[in-house]
């Protein structure tokens, strides 16, 4: 099976902070489009530090709802990069990537829209092309039920049959 | 519903620390759009010209262009206006980065300080939240330092802060405000953000700007960034550099420095060196740019890169702008870039204009070698370096920012410090306007249209009044043809031939080519774009200071009424403009300023023509709705709606009821 994989590669060396992409993505993403423009909603984050030259782009990625347990350090040519700068989730630990008011989590949709943009808004904001956009094809194997049955005989093992026929209804019916 | 602006200022008055969001009369947005504009009306109503630039009633203003925080390229100026110290006229210098659009964020237009604060103190302005906050700890840090500590201090790394060095907190009337990349840096406004206590204000908002007709508005702002690539892709061919291309200049991305280093003039301004600009000089300095620039920046919102952080070993990290790449290190007769980029960080964290400064530093060294100030005014100075007078300008700028000696004196800037001193040190103090040191260009033959610009801009700095139309004729008829063929940003195709008929020498030359007809047109249509953009916010580097730039005044209207939802069209935008422009005149005229303070540096041109300047002059105020003396007439104001002008300066017996 194939699969379409939409991916924005970020050049750090190339951003010069502007926030042009935290523009765009505000404006694109009100209600009506383009109505209204506040940063604070946008769904891609310069993380920005001039003094220490720490300039990175970040897209909203999934919500988690707790904080992750361990923060990684980076160093990266002699640059010190803060916990979390290279993550797109939304979650507890920051202010990153939720609606300032009521505090739900915001994520990028690559600006999907009717027609379809060529590009994302912030990709064709950035005109130091910090942002370039890609498509890419890649082969998705299809699941196996093999591979699935051997899941859920562990689980059956660990949680017995029943629990786990009660799980699956219950998922099925929040579908 | 407000659009593009929140209609809401922030009125501080730091004596009796209270704070009050006030709703703003959207009467006044039609009228004098926002910025600049209503900066100039509130002045006007609230700042009687008794007041002196250090009293409790001198009113401090940032205000947010009108269209700062729109998707607006390179829309993110804060129009920052007082009295000034140096001129005792209306200051209203400005600055780029991130802090105008931040403050519209946070539900404001305007942040309005009045009175003064017991103890040095520092503004937190948080969305709803404001809160005076105590800033002795921050007493003596240096600018950008300040910025930092005030960011950590609130747990807030992404508040925008405004601050000032140890030059605003000692009244030094050359300080600067600074902030992001950028500064505000004319006259002497750090002064009197010290003089009220105030170390910095720091702003972070998380709530929406709107436009009006948002489909139309994206449409435009598409427009303007699809220009910006045809203009970086088609540099205009026949003039310098930093011309070529659009920015505020893109200085620190530009290595040729030929033309600034050996056309503008070296130490107080005096000396022109022509051949500076070797092979050796170009590949030394090449190198000293690549070595201590760590990355080119830009302002909110812009994808030109006018800026750079520097990071010169040895030193803390800072950010550059445009001109003070060179201007200490022609100021001191270095010829090392190296000196330049590293006073320039010390200058920044005192906060000082980089124009005045290195002007105040090199006129003290002409009166040391003058004799008129002698070695017991600079005690313990270090002598002369191999390398001009780098050393000196270290100690002189530690002696004024701290107001030290003989620093004491030179802090007011090279008028005033000539007039205390005395002693014949007034013909030292040669290359002001209206008291303002200005950029050290001397040159041979007049020109009329540079001529009206320095009489009567008030913004008093050349580059905050050129601009859109070339600065010089291009040699050949071809070349001229070529450049007119798509230029659409004239206001009317009569400019056009105006440009084509200019001629290097021969009858259509400088000074009586273009006519004085010609150069009122001229300078009125550059000027305006200024105005223009000072009221909506915009950097003049993407507008009124290029040529062919992508802002225009013909679709400047229709971004206003997209934006703003006023009614707008070409005609009432230049009334508008017109309006505020003469409103800023009518302060200073209050202030009383005249036709006599209206003029060019002495030596500014060796061949003058003292009949055809005054022609020009004459023919320029009766253009500009002014009487012989510089003061706009009570027709002229009533035309505008400033009947209360009008009636004020008849009053003052500035106007008379009959004859103007």
């Amino acid at each position: 099976m194939k699969k379409i994989i939409k991916t924005i590669k970020i050049d750090v060396d190339k951003c010069n902070g502007c926030r042009a992409c935290e523009v765009i993505c505000s404006a694109f993403h009100a209600a009506p489009k383009y109505s209204s423009t506040n940063p604070a909603r946008s769904r891609i984050r310069v993380i920005r530090e001039p003094l220490t030259d720490i300039y990175v782009p970040v897209y909203a990625g999934d919500y988690a709802p707790a904080e992750c347990a361990g923060r990684d350090q980076y160093t990266i040519d002699g640059k010190e990069y803060e916990e979390c700068a290279f993550c797109r989730a939304s979650c507890s630990s920051r202010d990153e990537f939720k609606e300032p008011d009521s505090g739900l989590p915001l994520k990028c949709d690559m600006c999907e829209d009717d027609p379809p943009q060529e590009e994302p808004l912030c990709v064709q904001w950035c005109l130091n092309d910090a942002l370039i956009y890609e498509e890419r094809e890649e082969e998705v194997e299809e699941v196996k039920l093999g591979d699935m049955e051997i899941g859920l005989e562990s689980l059956v093992d660990k949680y017995g049959l029943q629990k786990v026929i009660d799980a699956v209804a219950r998922m099925s019916k929040k579908e | 519903m407000r659009y593009a602006e929140t209609g809401f200022n922030l009125e501080v008055d730091l004596t009796r620390g209270n704070i009050e969001r006030v709703e703003t009369d959207p009467r006044d947005t039609e009228l004098y759009l926002g910025g600049l504009g209503t900066n100039a009306k509130i002045l006007w109503d609230r700042v009687p010209p008794e007041v002196e630039p250090f009293s409790h009633d001198n009113l401090l203003i940032f205000g947010a262009g009108l269209l700062c925080g729109t998707p607006a390229t390179g829309c993110n100026r804060t129009i920052v206006s007082t009295i000034s110290p140096q001129t005792k006229l209306m200051a209203f210098s400005m600055m780029g980065g991130f802090w105008a659009p931040e403050l519209k964020y946070a539900g404001y237009d305007k942040v309005i300080l009045r009175g003064k604060s017991p103890d040095l103190v520092y503004l937190w302005i948080n969305n709803d939240k404001v809160e005076i906050r105590d800033a002795s700890h921050l007493k003596g840090k240096g600018a950008i330092e300040t910025a930092e500590l005030v960011r950590q201090e609130l747990n807030e790394p992404k508040a925008q802060v405004a601050a000032i060095g140890l030059a605003g907190e000692n009244r030094v009337y050359f300080a600067s405000i600074e902030q992001g990349r950028s500064s505000a840096s004319r006259a002497g406004i750090g002064a009197v953000m010290g003089d009220k206590k105030v170390k910095a204000i720091a702003v972070r908002g998380t709530k929406d700007v709107h436009v009006a007709r948002p489909a139309e508005f994206f449409e435009l702002c598409t427009e303007v960034l699809e220009y910006i690539k045809f203009r970086e892709d088609h540099p205009i061919p026949g003039v310098i550099p930093i011309l070529a291309v659009l920015g505020s200049p893109q200085e620190m991305q530009i290595h040729d420095e030929k033309w600034h280093t050996e056309n503008f003039s070296w130490g107080n301004a005096r000396l022109r060196r022509k051949g500076f600009w070797t092979e050796e000089i170009a590949k030394e300095w090449h190198d000293t740019l690549e070595s201590m620039r760590r990355r080119l920046i830009s302002c909110y919102n812009c994808p030109l890169k006018c800026g750079a952080t520097i990071e010169a070993p040895g030193q803390s990290t800072y950010m550059m702008k445009c001109f003070t790449k060179l201007t200490y290190a022609m100021g001191a007769m270095s010829e090392r870039l190296e000196f330049g980029l590293r006073i320039a960080q010390r200058a920044t964290e005192y906060g000082v204009d980089g124009y005045s400064a290195p002007q105040v530093m090199a006129f003290a060294l002409e009166l040391l070698e003058a004799g008129i100030l002698t070695d017991k005014d600079f005690p313990e100075m270090p002598d002369d370096s191999a390398h001009g007078n780098e050393e000196r300008f270290y100690y002189l700028l530690d002696k004024i920012v701290r107001r030290e000696g003989i620093g004491d004196v030179l802090a007011n800037g090279t008028y005033w410090a000539a007039k205390e001193i005395g002693n014949g040190a007034e013909e030292y103090a040669h290359n002001n306007i209206k008291k303002i040191e200005q950029l050290p260009l001397k040159l041979g033959m007049l020109n009329p249209i540079f001529f009206l610009m320095y009489c009567t801009g008030e913004k008093i700095n050349i580059t905050q009044i050129e601009g859109q139309f070339p600065q010089a004729p291009f040699p050949k008829r071809e070349h001229r043809e070529k450049f007119v063929k798509d230029w659409f940003q004239v206001p009317d195709d009569k400019f056009k031939q105006y440009f084509l008929d200019w001629e290097p020498r021969g009858e259509n030359s400088n000074p009586y080519y273009p006519t004085v007809e010609m150069a009122c047109d001229i300078v009125d249509w550059q000027e305006r774009m200024h105005y223009i953009d000072d009221a909506l916010g915009v950097c003049a580097g993407l507008s009124s200071f290029h040529l062919k730039p992508p802002y225009h005044i013909h679709n400047y209207p229709k971004f206003i009424s997209s934006g703003a939802g006023l009614d707008m069209d070409e005609d009432k935008l230049t009334q508008a403009t017109k309006r505020y422009r003469t409103l800023v005149r009518a302060i200073n005229i209050r202030r009383g300023m005249r036709r006599k303070d209206e003029k060019p540096p002495d030596d500014h041109w060796r061949k003058r023509f003292p009949e055809l300047e005054q022609e020009l002059l004459d023919t320029y105020y009766k253009f500009k709705g002014w009487n012989n003396e510089g003061i706009p007439t009570k027709e002229s104001l009533y035309e505008l709606g400033l009947d209360y002008v009008s009636d004020d300066f008849i009053q003052r017996g500035i106007l008379h009821e009959e004859n103007n």
